[in-house]
């Protein structure tokens, strides 16, 4: 693992298995994201925080980047045609974009029920309500949830479009680096993957650490890796002029 | 999966054309067969859905997606919302491939696309904005309902090392794709615009809706 400097660092927290959080990322900060027992899933959403009707869009980052995940050196695009988050360091090579999140009852039908009554704060949770919870913190509801991105996930479709979902993908320690490339209002769920096969529920606690990662520079990876991705930088960089 | 049809367009309640580059709205009730056919050829209809009794809940590509472990749409395809409800099914298709991943042109992404001066250049997320400004139900729909959306006649491939691509479209005149509501649907569409891509094979034309009242 490349170690982050630790001058630059601001704060780590750590998200237990199945929670929920949200934040505030300011432009110029960046969140390494890593899988605290393994087998970790992070389905994140992106807002900007100061007009959250801007937010990531699954399609445009997809088109764009002519990609169906992400690794280092893909970003991810608001739907406004600007740079919203960049991946800068990437353990793994492939995170999921497509399969969302799991709902109340796609965890009660594949775990069985585990409620707050029977089982305090280790109850099951489910993607969906957690993202949605977290939503309603900053105003935003069932009309504001978008595809996620799910760091850690890997599901990897043959040429008919059947998917398959890679078990065992990410390990203890497996880390993502998100730059955020504008103020980004950033929520994120560890609940189980849907299309994970695993029938016990133990998903993995991902630790975040923030640090001060600077804008992009002219040689950023994430600004080379396409045509695309320069034009992208700038419509963010004219938006923060 | 190709699949005919033996609904007879004489017997439709509905039966409108879209014109090239032109939003279009419909209620389409629980039962009822809606069909969008691709009049000339390699045309891509950009679709979203919404449940006409409450729009927070809507079509969800992840939810379709996740939900039957498959990129892509065709017969027997179920269209699910965000809630993880059956919205539409897919029963009959005679071009066998629809798209779920592309979404949709707007101004804002052709910069990134294409080149930064493609902004002025008309596109599906402005149709999706000049439709909702002016539909009966403007109070309840804006751009913060706008989700990923259907392209039915368009081909994304996907390969298995996870590239996509923009590839010349399996459609041709006449191909059609028919879906059952299963619920009261409001249907919006943008007829693509798109001109920088072989999406509608660098001619937009326009496309036929039909509907026809359940059995």
């Amino acid at each position: 693992m490349q170690p982050i400097n630790l001058e630059n660092n601001l704060w780590e927290e750590s998200i237990p298995g199945g929670n929920h959080w949200s934040g505030l990322m300011r432009r110029g900060n960046a969140l390494r994201l890593s899988d605290a027992s393994g087998g970790a899933n992070c389905s994140a959403l992106f807002y900007n925080a100061e007009d959250k009707l801007e937010r990531y869009n699954l399609s445009d980052t997809l088109k764009a980047q002519h990609t169906a995940y992400l690794t280092a050196g893909n970003v991810c695009y608001s739907d406004m045609g600007r740079v919203m988050t960049s991946i800068t360091a990437d353990s793994l090579g492939w995170h999921d974009t497509i399969c969302g999140v799991t709902d109340a009852d796609m965890i009660k039908s594949q775990y069985g029920e585990s409620s707050y009554q029977t089982h305090g704060n280790n109850m099951f949770r489910n993607g969906k309500d957690g993202l949605l919870i977290e939503l309603a913190k900053h105003g935003l509801g069932k009309r504001d949830l978008i595809a996620s991105v799910n760091f850690f996930s890997k599901v990897v479709p043959d040429d008919a479009g059947n998917l398959s979902f890679t078990l065992n993908y990410s390990q203890i320690g497996s880390y993502v680096d998100i730059r955020f490339d504008m103020n980004v209002l950033a929520v994120l769920s560890t609940a189980p993957h849907p299309l994970d096969p695993k029938t016990c529920y133990q998903p993995s606690g991902v630790n975040l650490s923030a640090y001060h990662a600077g804008n992009a520079l002219q040689d950023d990876i994430c600004r080379n890796s396409c045509t695309q991705n320069a034009r992208g930088f700038i419509n963010t960089e004219r938006y923060y002029s | 999966m190709i699949t005919i049809s033996a609904l007879n367009p004489a017997n439709a309640v509905l039966d409108e054309i879209c014109y090239a580059g032109d939003p279009w709205m419909a209620k389409v009730k629980k039962g009822q067969i809606f069909r969008i056919l691709d009049l000339e050829g390699n045309q891509a209809v950009d679709t979203l859905f919404y449940n006409a009794n409450n729009a927070e809940e809507r079509y969800s590509t992840t939810d379709t997606i996740a939900r039957q472990k498959q990129l892509y749409l065709t017969t027997d395809s179920v269209l699910y919302s965000s809630d993880g409800n059956p919205m539409l099914t897919i029963v009959a298709d005679t071009c066998g491939r629809h798209d779920t991943l592309g979404g949709a042109c707007s101004a804002e992404s052709n910069t990134t696309r294409y080149d930064l001066a493609k902004r002025p250049m008309h596109s599906c997320r402005d149709s999706f904005m000049h439709a909702l400004n002016h539909c009966a139900c403007a109070s309840q729909l804006s751009k913060r309902d706008i989700t990923s959306n259907i392209n039915f006649f368009m081909n994304v491939p996907v390969i298995s090392d996870g590239a996509l691509s923009f590839a010349d479209g399996i459609s041709g005149a006449g191909k059609y794709v028919e879906m059952r509501a299963e619920m009261d649907i409001t249907v919006l569409i943008s007829n693509c615009p798109q001109l920088n891509n072989p999406c509608n094979g660098y001619n937009p034309t326009p496309v036929r809706l039909l509907l026809w009242d359940a059995h």
